[in-house]
């Protein structure tokens, strides 16, 4: 059907007198599904954006569920980009409307020129019809009624039967997918051919009575042929395996839940010997102060542990973190950040936990933070934040969020330097102890505020000490004495810069540009989209994106040499411009944020308008106006000042 | 390298043990509880324990919460490593410390309050997962450390140093521990040496999760009359159920004529305990019976110390979890890190 020349209004609806326009591209658009939780959907929505994939198109996919195990809306979208745009773009151009429910607001969210792919076994309500929309209709329910007579198998395969229609409405490779079910089907044989022939109902039906394929469609690329297709949890589960991570202690929480499961899943595969034995312990802890107190009864005892939870998780473990940065022991944490307060929104994103993080537990406390964007990074920040724990002999704190954790996202393959040794910092074994005079748990021989641990059972008469949470001395003996504590503070401030010097360094892009913007996290993931889209505005900004806290001297030489700052994060309260004016004692004034924090992951719509409309202000001067044609690379470069 | 503790020149006149090690070798710092403390005694029948059965007094690992019981690993052992955690928390740092080498003997020492209250729910697991340790409650039915108020084990009626009685019912920690699964259950006083070194003994060498609660009265703020927690009135009212000896493998096993059944209890390690009952009827592997028995006499107002319950072949959590002998803290990096070509494997199944 691909070689029909015009592809037409679909024949077989009765709404497709409609003379809407018509939005047409090759691998560029959004398309969501609306489904009901629990309806089986996931796996067909799954399924069609691995077939992209396997077509070699970039996808980025976004689950948006609710916190319910059946019954309420669900939405699937997958961002399809030529250009890899990863991060979310506003307006649907393709809805594939499952869920009655939600039919109003589903149809209201296409944007003009967009297409509704709806079940037209009951005529549309003309009230919910919109003139600037195509519609394209196919029975599903009709279709499958005669050929799959259990109910519970029809409401399953109404899902397939829309994959199958999509197939042929945007083009994708039916082999793709057929190949996939049978892949997934393996060993269950008997499941295949049912699927296949729902594939073809749905297939069938539009080659048979709709025009296709729609203005809107796929076709082969090379953009994504040599990368995965992963979550940032199942990345962040097997870097802890790369890292040496051999305990793991968790409690079930959205979102973090998938990368205790997916630890479990791939040491179950990669850390299990020939004979049988596990070399890993998993406990799933009664709660995450358990979690966190196993995590810290290991690395006390020279295992490398970790943890996953999200904020209210983080908010129980705090009185742990405390002990573990005042008694410097190892430890690593995973937040898959949701939307908070409280319970707040818990099947949604945010970046709202970094200062709850970064100062967790009373008293002068504070923890190194690592901020991953992409896959790949959750990959080697889980194996990086392993060591830096054990080098810095403190709680190390890995921010991710339900966008990065939960979606599947393309990235390029993972890689291992066999070369690759970990780093197990300062710890000395019984042979190092023979050499040495005295033993100091807290001296800080080296000068860069971090003492020699031992560990138990290490030496029969050397290098045994008491670890407490209680003030002592250079030889871990309790203290009270005010020089002796107040040396131990100041020690540790010591090794908060060291810290500074070991952390990853921020990623740069500055061409010297008057404007810079700032970011983190998943709110990386649609930048390029928004700044490509201010360039067309004649705005080009300088960039630079926060891998870490504390920060390094790049971060501050970036909001020195910018005459505008911005600094876009997913939080109400501007949170990593606190720690920055903390950390650096930067003046808050030089700092202009760009927020959201709705729930959904910032788009880069959100971006670009906040961003516009403060240039605006800033009287920024630019080539053209905004979307008119015109040269690039506007803005003047340093030297004018554009402030307030 | 292995690293054994070397036999050392010694006073002539303290007795060594296998090791060449005196008593002094399990010593740790000078207490600073108060003098008479009951929690002193139970250091000081850890130290004889420990040495009596010859263990290398740098494999413990030492672990326990907050709280005047708490600060005593302090005071024995001083050779191995020891972490006064944070209050009520210290299951959860022994499950860690245990999982990361189970080489080590995990000695955790608790108070009432911080295993009774706090940490009941730590507690409550810890039972479950059954973490190899020997975890002792220094039970005096208060808040040593934050000056006496009533802790969760206090008896109902019995009253403050203020003569206020407490309105409140008792929780029971050798019976949750029953209740819950734990293949060693003891208690004991810590006036009664003779009854509480063999059951230390008996609990470090048992594999899975041993406890002991100790009944060890606070001077300060609870022994005084109208306590049950008191020197006088546990003494009086105490009714020793089994006498446990721990009996080492290969030692030899010798005939015994004092009153009371005997019964000896193989252990998988080879060693033997030997049980010394007051009632024939009584049978310490029937869990049911245990639970029925002390509770029976919490019922009469006495309280039935001794070797209560006794799982010898039992599970503990490594078996559990199938993780090898070799401590996970010692595996290499080559065990550990899959290396390049099984990350190919994974990158091929996510394309
Ligand atoms: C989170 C927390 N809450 C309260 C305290 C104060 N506190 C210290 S010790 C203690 C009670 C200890 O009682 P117990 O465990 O019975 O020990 P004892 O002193 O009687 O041996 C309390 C409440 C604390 N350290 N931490
Ligand atoms: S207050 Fe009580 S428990 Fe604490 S040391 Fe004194 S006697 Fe012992
Ligand atoms: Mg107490």
């Amino acid at each position: 059907m691909t070689d029909r020349a015009t592809p037409a209004a679909p024949k077989g609806d009765p709404a497709s007198g409609t003379v809407a326009h018509r939005r047409t591209s090759y691998n560029d658009f959004v398309i969501r599904f609306a489904n009901v939780n629990g309806s089986g959907s996931a796996s067909a929505n799954g399924m069609f954006a691995k077939a992209l994939f396997r077509m070699g198109i970039p996808v980025a996919t976004r689950n948006i569920f609710p916190s319910n195990i059946e019954g309420l809306p669900t939405w699937f979208e997958v961002r399809v980009s030529e250009k890899g745009y990863a991060g979310r773009r506003e307006g649907i151009d393709i809805m594939v409307a499952m869920n009655a429910e939600t039919f109003t607001e589903d149809i209201e969210s296409i944007v003009a020129g967009g297409y509704l792919l709806y079940d037209n076994s009951k005529e549309l309500d003309v009230r919910l019809r919109r003139s600037d929309i195509n519609l394209v209709g196919v029975p599903i329910s009709q279709l499958v009624l005669p050929e799959f007579p259990n109910p519970k198998h029809r409401a399953l395969f109404k899902n397939i039967v829309y994959l199958g229609a999509l197939s042929a409405l945007i083009n994708i490779d039916f082999e793709v997918i057929t190949g996939m079910v049978s892949a997934q089907y393996k060993g269950k044989d008997d499941l295949i051919a049912p699927n296949i022939h729902a594939l073809q109902i749905g297939r069938n039906y539009v080659l048979d009575y709709l025009d296709g394929p729609l203005p809107i469609q796929v076709r082969y690329s090379n953009a994504a042929s040599d990368k995965i297709l992963v979550d940032g949890n199942a990345a962040a589960a097997i870097g802890a395996i790369y890292g040496g991570a051999t305990v793991c202690a968790w409690y079930p929480i959205t979102p973090s839940t998938s990368l205790a499961e997916a630890f479990e899943q791939y040491c179950n595969r990669l850390r299990v010997d020939d004979n049988g034995e596990r070399n890993f312990a998993i406990i799933q802890a009664e709660d995450e102060l358990a979690a966190m107190g196993i995590v810290i009864g290991a690395g006390w005892n020279g295992a490398r542990a970790f943890t996953a939870t999200s904020g209210p998780g983080l908010s129980l473990m705090t009185e742990f973190l405390g002990l573990a940065y005042f008694a410097e022991i190892p430890a690593v944490l995973w937040d898959i950040q949701r939307a908070g307060p409280s319970t707040g929104m818990p099947t949604r994103t945010q970046q709202g936990d970094l200062l709850s993080a970064a100062y967790a537990s009373h008293g002068d406390t504070r923890h190194p933070l690592l901020f991953p964007s992409t896959p790949n990074e959750c990959f080697d920040f889980a194996v990086t934040a392993l060591d830096l724990a054990d080098r810095l002999q403190t709680p190390i704190l890995v921010m991710s969020d339900l966008e990065l954790g939960m979606n599947d996202n393309m990235a390029d393959p993972f890689t291992w330097d066999d070369a690759r040794r970990l780093d197990r910092g300062k710890v000395l074994r019984a042979d190092d102890l023979e050499k040495i005079e005295t033993f100091g748990r807290y001296l800080d021989v080296d000068g860069d505020g971090i003492g020699y641990r031992t560990l138990p059972g290490t030496h029969p008469e050397k290098g045994a000490f008491f670890t407490r949470g209680t003030s002592r001395d250079e030889y871990a003996a309790y203290t009270e004495a005010p020089e002796a504590y107040s040396a131990n503070m100041d020690r540790l401030l010591k090794k908060w810069e060291t810290a500074r010097e070991l952390v990853p360094a921020p990623v740069l892009e500055d061409e010297g540009r008057a404007v810079g913007i700032m970011f983190y996290g998943t709110t990386a993931l649609p930048i390029p989209e928004a700044l490509d889209r201010l360039a067309e505005d004649g705005v080009e900004l300088d960039t630079m994106r926060i891998r870490s806290f504390p920060f390094t001297d790049d971060v501050r030489d970036f909001i020195d040499t910018h005459e505008i700052v911005f600094l876009a994060e997913q939080n109400r309260d501007a949170q990593m411009k606190t720690l920055l004016v903390n950390d650096l004692g930067v003046d808050p004034s030089r700092i202009d944020s760009v927020l959201y924090y709705g729930g959904f992951s910032i788009s880069a719509d959100t971006i670009y308008e906040q961003v516009s409309a403060k240039l605006v202000q800033y009287n920024v001067p630019r080539l053209r106006a905004v979307g008119g044609g015109g040269g690039r690379g506007a803005v003047p470069r340093k030297g004018r000042e554009y402030r307030r | 390298m292995t690293f054994v503790a070397k036999p050392r020149v010694r006073h002539p006149l303290l007795p060594v043990n296998e090791l060449g090690l005196t008593r002094r070798d399990y010593e740790g710092s000078v207490s600073t509880l108060c003098a008479g403390c009951g929690h002193d005694s139970v250091s000081a029948a850890i130290v004889q324990a420990c040495a009596e059965l010859s263990l290398p007094p740098h494999k413990f690992a030492k672990v326990s919460g907050i709280g005047c019981s708490s600060k005593t690993p302090s005071y024995f052992l001083s050779h191995s490593h020891g972490f006064n955690s944070v209050h009520g928390r210290m299951p959860s740092v022994a499950t860690g410390a245990n999982l990361a080498n189970r080489e080590l003997y995990c000695i955790g020492v608790s108070g009432d309050g911080d295993s009774a209250s706090i940490g009941i729910g730590q507690f409550a697991h810890i039972v479950r997962r059954r973490i190899n340790m020997l975890y002792i409650v220094d039970n005096n039915g208060t808040y040593g450390l934050t000056k006496g108020q009533f802790s969760a084990t206090n008896d109902k009626g019995s009253t403050s140093k203020r003569g206020v009685p407490n309105l409140y019912e008792p929780i029971d920690l050798v019976s949750m521990a029953l209740q819950i699964g734990a293949s060693f259950v003891a208690r004991s006083f810590s006036g009664d040496k003779r009854q509480l070194v063999p059951l230390i003994q008996a609990g470090l060498m048992h594999k899975g999760f041993a406890f002991i609660d100790v009944i060890s009265p606070c001077v300060a703020f609870n022994n005084h009359n109208g306590s049950t927690k008191s020197y006088d009135y546990v003494r009086g009212h105490t009714e020793r159920l089994v006498s446990a000896d721990y009996i080492a493998a290969g030692e030899e096993i010798t005939v015994d004529y004092e009153s009371g059944m005997l019964e000896d209890v193989a252990m998988p390690d080879g060693s033997t305990l030997r049980l010394r009952k007051v009632d024939e009827d009584y049978d310490p592997r029937d869990r049911v019976q245990a639970l029925t028995q002390v509770q029976r006499s919490a019922e009469a107002g006495e309280v039935v110390t001794g070797l209560l319950y006794v799982d010898a072949d039992a599970a503990d959590c490594h078996d559990v979890l199938g993780t090898p002998a070799t401590p996970l803290n010692a595996l290499d990096d080559s065990v550990l890190c899959p290396g390049a070509e099984a990350l190919e494997g994974v990158n091929a199944q996510l394309r």
